[in-house]
């Protein structure tokens, strides 16, 4: 990444619901055209920060800017910019796929062809299907494909990974890779390191509303060797996943 | 990007889908078409009858007489014949037949027959009607030949619209049948919507609340009205359902509809923000909707509700809807004929979205 044009800029946000305080001040920025990872646990504040940032939650205080727009003052211009996937969202009751993208696009008040978008996450024969009748894996890549309708310059995905299997997971990650190749910024929630590792530019660990480690995995991951750390059992050249790959194969599944 | 917003754009589209939506589900066809229909072809076959009084020959009677041809003549009395003593009387007790009529030659000169009927105190409202019809028509067999010495009695009947069971039935039930639909369907659509976060994801593109509000009302006003000519047309030509002006009354059936749908619809906002679960909204939509299906002159008049009820009756939106219904339907009245109907409603509205404003939930 030479490229350090700021694309978002988090500064000093701070989240309090009645009685604690989600998130405690802090601070990043995400920048062009990189996949940016938010790591930490359940209940730290990720999802909450994703959604102020998304304008879909007032902030307590601070200042977030997105592609030069405030959230304060522009939040409908900013919505027209980014795409949003978020944790378990539904769909409009009753409707296939095509038609579920004919209303994002009206939504959105763009033109797009419904089966153009279909096709970009590979579900185009599924577009007379419902979306309750999808794998968990489609489910996700429909959602990823609704982000896409507006031709966004940022992308937001909210544990996009949880709940499928090792070959629907591959397959989404070279979906995200796909998308950020063709000049979009990826921010990206996550509980799985390897994901994080292989995905993500740079990852920002949240934990009790705090940032306590922002970087690339890379310098993460030296430092923490530098510090001494050992693991416990020595890492071999493969581990489970792959064995799990191998045997069953990488192939596009019908079911994925 | 720099094209503006097209927030009409987005309501349209929004429609669109929730249309294809309603059409598809089961629970909004059932309650906007099925019932409503079920109510209009039992009572579009029960009715156009009127009143019937069973009149039961006793065994032995004579059966070729002026009198007894006289009764075939009459529509109201059905004759009962073939049944013996024994069934009579037990038929009598129960108030099945209304009387029992015994018609002998009378051996001992004039006059040439004697009717003897025997009524029962079980079915004592018709046993009155077959009186007075009994007796005009001896006065009638027996002033044959004679001129009248006091008065002559000229009668002659106006020639009237018929007014059948349907044109009471008809408008009723498609109050009943909007009243429903913008109850229970908005309010299970928005309590989805806004359970499965389908909201939340709308928010997070350009869309504006008052297009979500209005897309969805669209859809749901486009079907009830569809649904309201279907009941209309099928009324009309199966059941002869009277349209005084034709398309004109239609027309006018169907604004009526929308201004009653928009009200309802203000019900369903409100039980949408106030129900804690998906099962708490059919209790609490009955308890808007039920009494304004028994009382608001969906089934009987509601005059024929004893005085301290009407009151209540006269207070419900639907009573106006189904009132204004029936004028515009049968009497051939214009909208400004029933704007007081209208008002009411208006005034039901602006009352019902004060307080959708203050419990409506987006999230």
């Amino acid at each position: 990444m030479d490229k350090t044009n700021a694309i978002i800029s988090v500064k000093e946000l701070v989240k309090k619901y009645d009685d604690f305080t989600a998130v405690q001040g802090i601070s990043f920025e995400v920048y062009e055209n990189e996949i940016f990872g938010l790591l930490g646990p359940n209940g730290a504040g990720k999802t909450t920060t994703l959604e102020i940032i998304e304008t879909l939650r007032e902030k307590t205080s601070g200042e977030i800017i997105v592609d030069g727009y405030s959230v304060d003052k522009d939040a409908s211009k900013i919505k027209r910019i980014i795409g949003v996937q978020l944790q378990a969202a539904g769909y409009y009751p009753n409707l296939n796929l095509i038609e579920l993208m004919e209303l994002f696009a009206g939504l959105y008040g763009v033109d797009i062809k419904p089966m153009e978008m279909l096709e970009k996450v590979n579900l185009q024969d599924k577009a007379k299907a419902k979306y309750k009748a999808l794998s968990g894996g489609q489910k996700q890549r429909f959602s990823i494909a609704t982000t896409l309708i507006n031709s966004p310059k940022i992308i937001f995905l909210d544990e996009p990974t949880t709940g499928l299997d090792p070959q629907a997971r591959r397959n989404l990650w070279d979906l995200i890779i796909d998308i950020r190749n063709n000049g979009t910024t990826v921010v990206i929630t996550t509980h799985y390191m390897d994901e994080a590792e292989q995905l993500c530019d740079r990852v920002a660990f949240v934990e009790r509303g705090e940032i306590i480690a922002l970087d690339t995995p890379d310098n993460l991951i030296d430092n923490l060797i530098n510090s001494g750390f050992e693991r416990q059992k020595e890492v071999k050249k493969a581990n489970l996943e792959d064995v799990f790959i191998n045997l069953t194969g990488k192939e596009w599944r019908e079911d994925n | 990007m720099s094209k503006p917003y097209n927030n009409t754009k987005a309501t349209l589209a929004l429609a669109k889908a929730s249309f294809r939506s309603i059409m598809r589900s089961p629970s909004a066809v059932v309650f906007t078409l099925a019932f409503p229909l079920i109510f209009i072809l039992v009572f579009g076959f029960l009715g156009g009858g009127g009143v019937k009084v069973d009149l039961a020959i006793a065994p032995g009677s004579d059966l070729q007489n002026p009198i007894i041809n006289a009764i075939e003549q009459i529509n109201v009395i059905h004759i009962v014949k073939d049944k013996d003593a024994d069934e009579i009387k037990a038929e009598l007790e129960k108030g099945h037949i209304a009387a029992v009529i015994n018609v002998k030659k009378n051996t001992s000169g004039t006059p040439a027959y004697l009717a003897n009927v025997q009524y029962t105190s079980a079915s004592i409202d018709k046993g009155s009607i077959l009186k007075s019809v009994l007796a005009n028509l001896m006065y009638t067999l027996n002033s044959k030949d004679i001129k009248p010495t006091v008065a002559q009695l000229n009668e002659s009947t106006v020639q009237g619209r018929i007014y059948r069971t349907i044109d009471f039935i008809l408008p009723g039930q498609l109050g009943f049948s909007l009243l429903s639909t913008g109850v229970f369907g908005t309010a299970f659509v928005f309590f989805s919507l806004r359970q499965t976060l389908v909201i939340k994801r709308f928010f997070a593109t350009p869309v504006s609340r008052a297009s979500i509000v209005f897309g969805e009302g669209i859809a749901r006003i486009g079907f009830a009205l569809c649904g309201a000519v279907f009941i209309i047309l099928i009324g009309h030509f199966f059941f002869h359902f009277t349209l005084i002006h034709g398309v004109i009354t239609v027309l006018n059936m169907l604004l009526l509809a929308i201004i009653g749908l928009v009200v309802f619809m203000g019900f369903g906002f409100i039980v949408s923000g106030i129900a804690k679960s998906e099962s708490t909204i059919p209790p609490i939509s009955n308890i808007i909707t039920l009494p304004q299906f028994l009382l608001s002159g969906t089934f009987f008049s509601i005059d024929a509700f004893p005085s301290w009820l009407q009151p209540i009756s006269r207070a419900l939106p639907l009573t106006y809807l189904n009132d204004a219904m029936r004028k515009v339907a049968f009497e051939g009245a214009g909208l400004w004929d029933v704007k007081h109907q209208i008002l009411i409603m208006a005034i039901w509205g602006i009352g019902v979205y004060i307080v959708a404003v203050k419990v409506f939930k987006w999230e």
